[in-house]
């Protein structure tokens, strides 16, 4: 019998610290598979964000840098500027990157910084215990939106893909999601994409990752991925929506 | 015949930037803010002529984040700003220290609070000594006083850093920022120093390295902030930059830095024309403070006077270093003002007057 | 003929195998604990296993191995 699957080697033997059923474990292990298969886990300098996914750290084998909150974008771009051999990305979640870092990403993208950065939205605060987060969708009960995401009062979710993809600067925005077995795999092709692209001097690539917090939703693990399916994926839809490449190629043809 | 020695006219601002190309800095992340944009201007011409890296950030938190990012990475970095665009800094110049990364940060003041005015002034000291940012930390802060010292201490400034893991900032103002004055660079020495904690990639020839500042334990935090405090002893105790003019045989210590040390200068000489025996102790390094020098001025002048452009904030250290054994009185002008040598020649007058 | 294998002392019991599993053969099991204080998830049936890896795609502590 030969090994069909196992746990990549980018990823270290530290106990993830995650809540039961969290989809952080999943999609950490999609980056580190990713790093795997491109062979680049001796040039891959990861940035973690402040929120739940801040010792990352202590997850991802290669070298890693913990950044303030929302700032991994401005890190990286250091890091990358410093060292473009080397292969950097940034682990960042919606509140980190489209709240409190909201001017990093989109300078960021706009720059074009040869940067792969994975976005897990979740639509909540989760280290904190479940506030309002960018992305929380209109309605949704949160601990600071008690009764429901009133968008009259506090406004609406941000789209991130959608506004990026407005940008000249970025190559490649997609969303992906890891609510099933088939979106999983989609999500791992994305990740993987968005550091190939970084390797072939590209440019920035945002995967946005539609992801769960069973916990701070108050769901059980298969509840909140079916909250996902029902809920999330018809306010932020699946897909590409930028690709600078593949539009150039279109356009060839 | 050629001059053994090439001296060139050249802006504070710029001098700054030159130097700091020297001492082997290849990357700078700056915003523009007056009076210092002349630094990021220079940047932005030479960088990409000599392999390096000039970017604009899209604000003085992101460049700051670009430093130490770039600091991780084991580079020479730099960035600059002025007082307002310092406060923005504060948060990233706290995870730099936190994560024992070294990094080089002018701040060529300007008068606040607030957006304040653009023009000369002193008044983030305790900003730059007592901290800024959040948690317990310190910097190492250098207070030129002339165009040459803007290159020298600049380059000194980035072999601090290297060799404590920390930050150097040069605390400039305006006035010297802008002013124009020959300087040499001959005294450029650069040290190297070995960075294994670097994010260089592993290449799969030893284990991850990280920078991190987040220590969840408070056990393991605290035994993290006695090591940093150890080391900066080593700081206090072998890094105290100050020069002293007249103290001699001085009854009346001036104390001044930066453009204000320039001004006391004159009104002490004008002092000791008119038979007061004034003298001048300039810190140069305001962290670590010249505490010894101070205290032992204490048991030989009359009095002491604090000469600041700002509303009197170095004067708390001067208390503190002459363990309030003799008076001390403050000479000042703010938002932008600067004293006369005559206001400080009253001060030394008055000073002189108190004690008789 | 396929085995999937669990750090069992590492699962959190989330059950998010036992969901992705299509011959449903996976179960938590409801009357042991493990070493981090959860029921883990158990292989019921191995002889039915097809060696598919969805267990394990879906499995956020990356504690199941596949082997076919």
């Amino acid at each position: 019998m030969a090994v069909v699957f196992q746990k990549p080697k980018s990823l270290t033997d530290a106990v993830l610290h995650y809540c039961p059923g969290c989809p952080h474990g999943i999609i950490h292990r999609l980056v580190a598979e990713a790093i795997d298969s491109l062979g680049i886990e001796g040039e891959a300098i990861g940035v973690a964000p402040v929120g739940c996914a801040v010792m990352a750290y202590d997850y991802f084998a290669c070298d890693m840098i913990e950044a303030a909150h929302g700032r991994a974008p401005a890190t990286a771009t250091g890091i990358k500027r410093c060292r473009p051999d080397n292969i950097v990305f940034t682990y960042q979640g919606d509140g980190d990157l489209a709240s409190i870092g909201m001017a990093e990403t989109v300078h960021a993208a706009a720059r074009n910084e040869n940067i792969t950065v994975i976005f897990v939205n979740n639509a909540i605060y989760g280290m904190t215990g479940g506030q309002m987060a960018p992305t929380s969708l209109p309605g949704q009960v949160t601990q600071t939106s008690p009764y429901g995401r009133d968008v009259a009062h506090c406004g609406w979710p941000i789209k991130v893909c959608e506004m990026l993809a407005a940008l000249e600067g970025p190559e490649y925005v997609a969303r992906v999601a890891v609510n099933n077995v088939k979106n999983v795999k989609a999500a791992g092709k994305a990740i993987q994409k968005a550091f190939q692209n970084q390797m072939d001097k590209k440019g920035f690539s945002l995967i946005e990752v539609v992801s769960a917090c069973p916990t701070n939703w108050g769901m059980t693990p298969q509840k909140a991925l079916e909250w996902v399916e029902s809920d999330m994926l018809p306010y932020y839809p699946l897909g590409v929506y930028k690709d600078r490449t593949a539009a150039k190629e279109g356009e060839a043809k | 015949m050629a001059e053994k020695t090439e001296r060139v006219l050249m802006k504070g601002n710029e001098a700054i930037a030159e130097a700091a190309i020297r001492a082997g800095c290849r990357h700078y992340f700056g915003y523009p803010i007056t009076p210092q944009t002349e630094i990021a201007a220079y940047m932005a011409k030479k960088m990409p002529k000599i392999g390096g890296v000039f970017l604009q950030a899209e604000s003085e938190i992101a460049s700051i984040n670009m430093v130490y990012g770039a600091a991780a990475a084991g580079m020479r970095v730099m960035t600059s700003s002025s007082s307002p665009g310092i406060s923005l800094k504060s948060e990233g110049l706290s995870y730099i220290a936190g994560s024992d990364v070294p990094a080089f940060v002018v701040n060529v003041q300007r008068g606040g609070p607030g957006l304040g005015g653009i023009q000369p002034s002193q008044s983030d000291y305790f900003q730059a000594t007592k901290g800024g940012g959040h948690g317990d930390y310190r910097m190492i802060v250098l207070a030129p006083a002339s165009v040459q010292e803007m290159a020298s201490l600049t380059v000194k400034g980035f072999n601090l850093a290297d060799k404590y893991l920390m930050t150097t900032m040069i605390l400039a103002d305006g006035t010297i920022g802008q002013m124009m004055e020959p300087i040499t660079f001959e005294d450029v020495q650069v040290e190297a120093y070995d960075k294994p904690w670097a994010l260089t990639g592993t290449k799969g020839q030893r284990k991850h390295n990280i920078v991190n500042s987040l220590y969840l334990k408070s056990d393991e935090l605290e035994r993290k902030n006695f090591e940093r405090y150890a080391r900066y002893k080593v700081v206090e105790e072998n890094e105290v930059l100050y020069e002293e003019y007249g103290m001699e045989d001085a009854e009346i210590c001036v104390v001044a830095f930066g453009i204000a040390a320039r001004v006391a200068k004159n009104a002490v000489a004008a002092a000791r024309k008119e038979g007061v025996k004034a003298g001048l102790i300039r810190p140069i390094t305001l962290w670590p403070f010249p505490k010894k020098v101070l205290r032992q001025a204490a048991d030989q002048v009359k009095a002491f006077v604090s000469v600041e452009l700002n509303m009197g904030q170095m004067i708390e250290d001067v208390r503190l270093a002459t363990e309030c054994r003799k008076p001390v009185s403050l000479c000042n002008r703010a938002g932008g003002m600067i004293p006369s040598p005559g206001q400080v020649l009253d001060s030394i007058r008055e000073a002189q007057k108190g004690v008789c | 003929m396929a085995k999937v294998t669990f750090l069992t002392d590492l699962c959190k019991g989330c059950g998010l195998c036992v969901n992705a599993c299509p011959k449903h053969i996976l179960a938590i099991a409801k009357d042991r604990i493990n070493k981090k204080g959860y029921s883990p998830a158990v292989m019921a049936s191995q002889d039915e296993c097809i060696g598919c890896a969805f267990c394990a795609t879906m499995c956020p502590d990356c504690i199941i191995t596949v082997e076919k």
